[in-house]
């Protein structure tokens, strides 16, 4: 599924970013219909095609497996031959294009390996205890139409409208990306060195999806983390060695990023009250969020980190 | 005294009403309410009218104006106020990046803080801000003033020409010949008349300090022949 041009690499220059962090359970099983609402209102930055990320769901013991599949019959009997593989349980809750497969967390290795051999022609969107990750061409409010968006609950979700101005418009070229267990990051930007960094992060065994630069940035964090840096640290460790345009949007397991480069071309706006916290691409993104006109409001100044953790 | 809900009616239908004000006209206030973020409100505007917008505004707020004085009653997006030919923008909130940018009349005031490339390639506009001001403001500005009341960040008045700057709080670092010059009592003129029309009575004018051009990178010299190549 990987884009095959090196010039189809490159990120974006438009694009839609929006994004949610609950800090009220009460507004936890509002995450989607708010999340739907802020993505809908970027839909012209990224008319091209969409996708975001849900955390939410968790049950002990358990982890979940985004899959995609364009064609419907790769779900079929999916679940049932995964169980009898693994020896154990496996739930399966169809989406459209995707599926989730909710099983035991200690068999998460084994059932991803099963995937790649018995069923290559399933895409694993992302995988983790809370984060669910859906995303497909098409119109932005059709896309999360389809995945039923308003529908969904969870502490926080991020989501992104693309405009592919130089790279072709896939499932697998939409954002987010996932490079790590409920890790996804969204990006409106292009970066410079991701080449390099591919190589790099390679040689130190990283493995990767596609070739897009937006991918190189997601899997640079999760490497920094998995070497012990929180959230924040790794976002501030991005600003040495990642060159070129951006504005991230980074979720975790429990937490929620936004990092701008330097020179801060690209469009953010924060807002905060103690009940979330909102970032939207433009202000327009953010209007119909509850006590907006009371929120702390403001643009994330450049090179500076910017994270929210439970 | 017209109020166009931009919840109902549409951007053009209100940018073409605000075209078509002829001269002499009884509508001289108007009011904008439900802006919620949308892009281009009030720009273009050629007659001496009064516009208030109820709300924060996307790109391009009141750009191109003339004449027209317009208070934005929230914050607005990047571009605002951009090539202003004369009249006044007041933004009551805080003003996204190069706000003011182009502009060659008129006076934009931000009583909140502007982000990055604030008066971008200014030209004769007028800029005060209550706050403070984010990297690269004033970049290539040719004239007019920019007073900052607040701090500015990185690189001010970089690649500067003749417009003038007036920081009062601390410069993260000048860009490139842009240096800080004496501050002399055709200044302290010029600081009290634009912070009065700005209405800002608490700051005074000897509090701040001007930056301008060395004059060493625009200027052609002899000496440097070589280099221009």
């Amino acid at each position: 599924m990987a884009e095959q041009s090196a010039i189809g690499a490159m990120g974006e220059i438009m694009c839609g970013i929006v994004g949610l962090f609950i800090k009220d359970k009460g507004l936890e099983p509002h995450l989607g219909q708010m999340l739907s609402d802020m993505l809908g209102t970027m839909c012209d930055r990224g008319p091209d095609s969409a996708g975001f990320a849900v955390y939410g769901g968790f049950e002990d013991g358990f982890s979940k497996i985004t899959v995609q599949s364009s064609d419907p019959a790769g779900f079929v009997g999916l679940a049932d031959g995964l169980a009898d593989k693994l020896g154990a349980p496996v739930r399966m809750t169809r989406k459209d294009t995707h599926a989730v497969l909710r099983l035991a967390a200690n068999l998460i290795p084994e059932a991803r390996a099963i995937l790649r051999l018995d069923h290559p022609h399933l895409c694993i969107m992302g995988i983790g205890d809370k984060i669910e990750i859906y995303k497909e061409v098409g119109y932005p409010t059709e896309v999360a139409g389809r995945f039923a968006l308003s529908a969904m609950t969870g502490s926080h979700g991020i989501g992104h409208t693309r405009m592919a101005t130089e790279s072709a418009v896939t499932t697998m070229g939409a954002h987010p990306f996932s490079t790590g267990a409920d890790q996804c990051l969204v990006h409106n930007g292009s970066l410079s060195n991701h080449n390099n960094l591919r190589r790099e992060l390679k040689r130190r065994g990283m493995q990767f999806e596609t070739e897009n630069d937006t991918e190189v940035a997601a899997a640079y964090l999760s490497q920094q983390m998995e070497q012990g840096l929180s959230l924040g640290e790794a976002l501030g460790r991005g600003l040495e060695d990642l060159d070129g345009f951006y504005t991230f949007v980074v979720g975790t397991r429990n937490g929620f990023g936004v990092l701008r480069d330097p020179i801060a071309c690209k469009p953010a706006v924060l807002a905060e009250t103690d009940r979330y916290v909102a970032f939207g691409s433009e202000y327009r993104a953010l209007v119909n969020l509850p006590e907006i006109e009371t929120a702390k409001v403001w643009e994330p100044e450049p090179a500076t980190v910017y994270f929210w953790e439970r | 005294m017209p109020t166009i809900d931009l919840a109902e009616s549409g951007l053009r239908s209100l940018n073409k009403q605000l075209h078509d004000v002829g001269e002499g006209s009884n509508e001289t206030h108007w009011d904008i309410i439900n802006p919620r973020g949308a892009h281009a409100v009030a720009v273009g505007v050629n007659a001496a009218i009064a516009i208030t917008i109820h709300g924060s505004t996307g790109y391009y707020c009141a750009g191109m104006n003339r004449e027209a004085r317009i208070v934005v009653q929230g914050s607005v997006g990047p571009g605002a106020a951009e090539n202003m030919m004369s009249g006044s923008v007041t933004v009551m909130g805080d003003a996204s990046q190069y706000a003011g940018a182009t502009g060659q009349g008129g006076l934009l005031v931000i009583q909140g803080n502007a982000s990055s490339r604030c008066g971008i390639s200014m030209k004769g506009i007028d800029i005060v801000v209550r706050g403070n001001i984010g990297h690269m403001a004033a970049f290539m500005g040719q004239a007019g003033h920019l007073v900052v009341c607040g701090d500015a960040g990185d690189a001010l008045g970089d690649s500067v020409y003749e417009a003038k700057l007036f920081v009062r709080g601390s410069v993260k670092s000048l860009g490139a010949d842009c240096i800080e010059k004496p501050l002399r009592a055709e200044h302290l003129a010029v600081l009290e008349k634009l912070l009065g029309q700005a209405g800002i009575t608490d700051v005074k004018p000897s509090e701040f300090k001007r930056y301008g051009s060395a004059r060493k990178l625009y200027n052609f010299s002899v000496d440097h022949a070589d280099a221009y190549g």
